[in-house]
């Protein structure tokens, strides 16, 4: 069986169809992702770097692709009364595979570009050209899959010097009336000296609905760039998630990448980031939440390929019933890059004794005089800790719950937007405490009118 | 207050407890000393519901109620406090957050509101003089590289705090200087009263000199065999245990 057939047999039936409506630019690399996909299979629980997950099983559902590029929803500012606790974002939005801005879009305007690639494609054409699949590797036919039947996305551009004044968000939300697939599609050039924060929640309204989202992110830092990017997945146990986010990284750049699930169906998170100028720096931060049966699967590279770099990696997981959590963390020091400084550390919690957590540090180091090191452990809540509080009449759930938080919480604390901060640990604590609506959730606090 | 009637208790299946016999009444000191592996923290942790612990059998009554059938934490609610000889590190748990999470629940069990953050603030701030407390400790992780004195003045300020009926001292000081054992023990008789009782488990008189005691019990092998007033602690500091050993083993 091989479950991309599907959407191989879609892409040729439709074809056409589908390149008359999508930029050109995204049609120059159909042909390449075709050819790659012919003889390419989804990997299967037990093969390489996929110890815990099986793609091929979550993309064999029969899910639908909008090629018809149909609307399914009017603007969904429209639908969601957004209140932004201490923070004022400049706030866009996702339909399913749809590109929406909002009122508060506005707000940078003239410094920071965030439009779709069909007008990116007219407004920087030569930009795109530059960047639109040039760091996404085709070798993962996931990324091929998303280059092969992507027909838009979202253009993010901060010009030389321009420090973006106040974050971006993006709300991706899930709302089809049927099972659906999206491949959503994300470019980030962050020129010289320029700053931005970004932030991503994904959410689901419709929990009836299985969902799967396949998303490629790019993202490139220029020399004395600072970028962080958030990505908070807040969905439904029927959403599941295949993202792969690429990073380039040129001298003195400083970009912070912060992976959060608190709910979800099955998640595949791959990170890839290339430090390829000096005295750069990489945060690579990850929080995983999961009860009932959620799948988050964590898979990071860092390739240091300059001198004198710095990166620090922590993914923490949580996890409850049937949850299965799963890290793999590579980190690779190539030749001739003395002083590098590289730290992992991967730490997890089995609150359940049917919780499940498969970890897989690695480190390939090929420079002398480097300081590099790595850590995992998966554990248990500590039982002395919970009879101390117990003593001092603190409930055995609530003391649970307290050391729970406690330990996500430095993870919490690398955060470098305080107002998300303060609302991470509201969140978590609210999660931890089982009243995380679905909504309830990302920063932007939204209710749905329903 | 307390009635404890030929408490047995084992941990792994090793019987540690035999049959204690004691009774503590409002206003008392009792002090429990005894060799090492006799079963004193033992008993401070079957007292205050160590799941690690099995009784075996006797039963513990605390102002009328089955102790050993409550909860550890509805044991604390109905003013039992054990102040611990290694107190727990707790990461990533702020002390405010620690305490304030403590008091409300006792507060949430008599059916009260849980307190402002101004009035537990002024509360905290009150008791912390007590044991002459650093603020900036008080805002720390909970015992987080805290220092042994610092620790046991910690869990007297969380005494302070709870405001227990009856409190157990587990060796409080072990591991302290003269200057920390003064402020831990001034802390506790500031906190005496006609209305609580305390239990003090020590090795050795000193603290002793600090806490006057009205009863002093030895325990060995897991039964209490001596009770008697403040002067046999005296004497216990200047002949040792094997008088009391020799005398409990030629009987058996």
């Amino acid at each position: 069986m091989n479950a991309l057939q599907q959407y191989i047999d879609l892409y040729d039936a439709s074809r056409e169809f589908i390149e008359q409506q999508s930029p050109a630019l995204l049609n120059t690399l159909r042909r390449e992702a075709r050819e790659r996909l012919a003889s390419a299979r989804l990997p299967r629980k037990g093969s390489e770097d996929y110890e815990a997950s099986d793609l091929e099983a979550v993309f064999a559902h029969d899910y639908g692709v909008n090629v018809n590029r149909l609307p399914f929803d009017a603007d969904p500012s429209e639908a969601f009364h957004c209140d932004v606790p201490n923070m004022s974002t400049c706030l866009y939005y996702t339909s399913n595979d749809a590109f929406h801005s909002s009122a508060t879009a506005e707000r940078n305007i003239g410094k920071v570009v965030v439009e779709p690639f069909s007008m990116a494609a007219v407004d920087y054409p030569e930009l795109m050209a530059s960047y639109y699949g040039k760091l996404a590797n085709m070798d993962d036919p996931t990324v091929a899959l998303n280059t092969l039947l992507v027909q838009d996305g979202l253009f993010i551009y901060v010009p030389d010097g321009v420090i973006a004044e106040r974050p971006v968000q993006l709300v991706n939300i899930f709302n089809a009336a049927l099972d659906m697939m999206v491949h959503r599609r994300i470019l980030i050039i962050v020129g010289k000296n320029a700053a931005i924060k970004l932030l991503a929640c994904d959410h689901t309204q419709s929990p009836d609905y299985q969902y799967l989202n396949n998303q490629v992110i790019e993202i490139v830092a220029m020399q004395g760039s600072t970028v962080d990017y958030y990505d908070m997945e807040e969905s439904t146990p029927k959403t599941n998630r295949v993202s792969s986010i690429y990073v380039d990284q040129h001298e003195g750049s400083n970009v912070l990448i912060d992976g959060i699930t608190l709910t979800n169906g099955f998640t595949r998170n791959n990170y890839h980031v290339e430090v390829n100028g000096e005295h750069a720096e990489t945060h690579l931060l990850g929080m995983t939440i999961a009860s009932g049966e959620q799948h988050v699967d964590s898979h990071t590279f860092i390739s240091h390929n300059a001198p004198r770099c710095h990166s620090n990696e922590m993914f923490k997981y949580v996890l409850n019933d049937n949850a299965v959590g799963a890290f793999a963390g590579k980190i690779l020091v190539q030749p001739n890059c003395p002083r590098v400084e590289a730290y992992q550390g991967n730490r997890n919690l089995c609150s359940a004794p049917t919780a499940k957590m498969y970890t897989k540090p690695q480190l390939e180091i090929y420079t002398d005089d480097v300081m590099c090191s790595h850590g995992s452990a998966v554990g248990q809540l500590d039982e002395e800790a919970l009879f101390y509080m117990r003593t001092r009449g603190i409930g055995l759930e609530e003391a649970r719950r307290l050391l729970m938080q406690a330990f996500v919480a430095d993870v919490i604390d690398g955060v470098r937007l305080d107002a998300l901060k303060d609302r991470l640990h509201y969140l978590v604590e609210k999660r931890f405490a089982g009243t995380l609506s679905s909504c309830a959730g990302c920063l932007a606090a939204c209710r749905s009118n329903d | 207050m307390l009635v404890i009637k030929d408490l047995q208790a084992s941990i792994e299946d090793k019987q540690i407890l035999k049959g204690i016999n004691l009774t503590v009444k409002p206003g008392e000191v009792h002090a429990i000393m005894g060799p090492n592996g006799s079963g004193k923290s033992t008993l401070s942790a079957v007292l205050t519901g160590n799941p690690a612990y099995t009784v075996t059998g006797g039963s513990a009554e605390f102002y009328g109620k089955d102790l050993l059938a409550l909860s550890p934490e509805d044991r604390a609610h109905e003013g039992l406090f054990l102040s611990f000889q290694y107190p727990v590190e707790i990461p990533g748990v702020s002390m405010v957050n620690f305490m304030r999470t403590a008091l409300n629940e006792k507060r949430k069990y008599f059916g009260q509101e849980p307190l402002s953050a101004a009035d537990f603030l002024k509360i905290m701030r009150e008791k912390r003089s007590i044991v002459q407390l650093d603020n900036k400790l008080a805002s720390r992780a909970v015992n987080e590289g805290f220092s042994g004195g610092e620790k046991k003045r910690n869990e007297i300020f969380q005494m302070a705090m709870l405001e227990p009926k009856l409190s157990i001292l587990d060796e409080t000081d072990s591991g302290l200087d003269i200057d920390a054992l003064r402020i831990v023990a001034s802390g506790v008789n500031t906190l005496k009263s006609k209305d609580n009782a305390t239990i003090v488990i020590t090795h050795y008189q000193r603290l002793l000199d600090y806490i006057k005691p009205d009863f002093v019990h030895v325990l060995y092998k897991g039964r209490i065999v001596m009770s008697a007033g403040p002067e046999l602690a005296l004497e216990l500091e200047e002949k040792g245990y094997d008088w009391i050993k020799e005398q409990v083993d030629s009987q058996q």
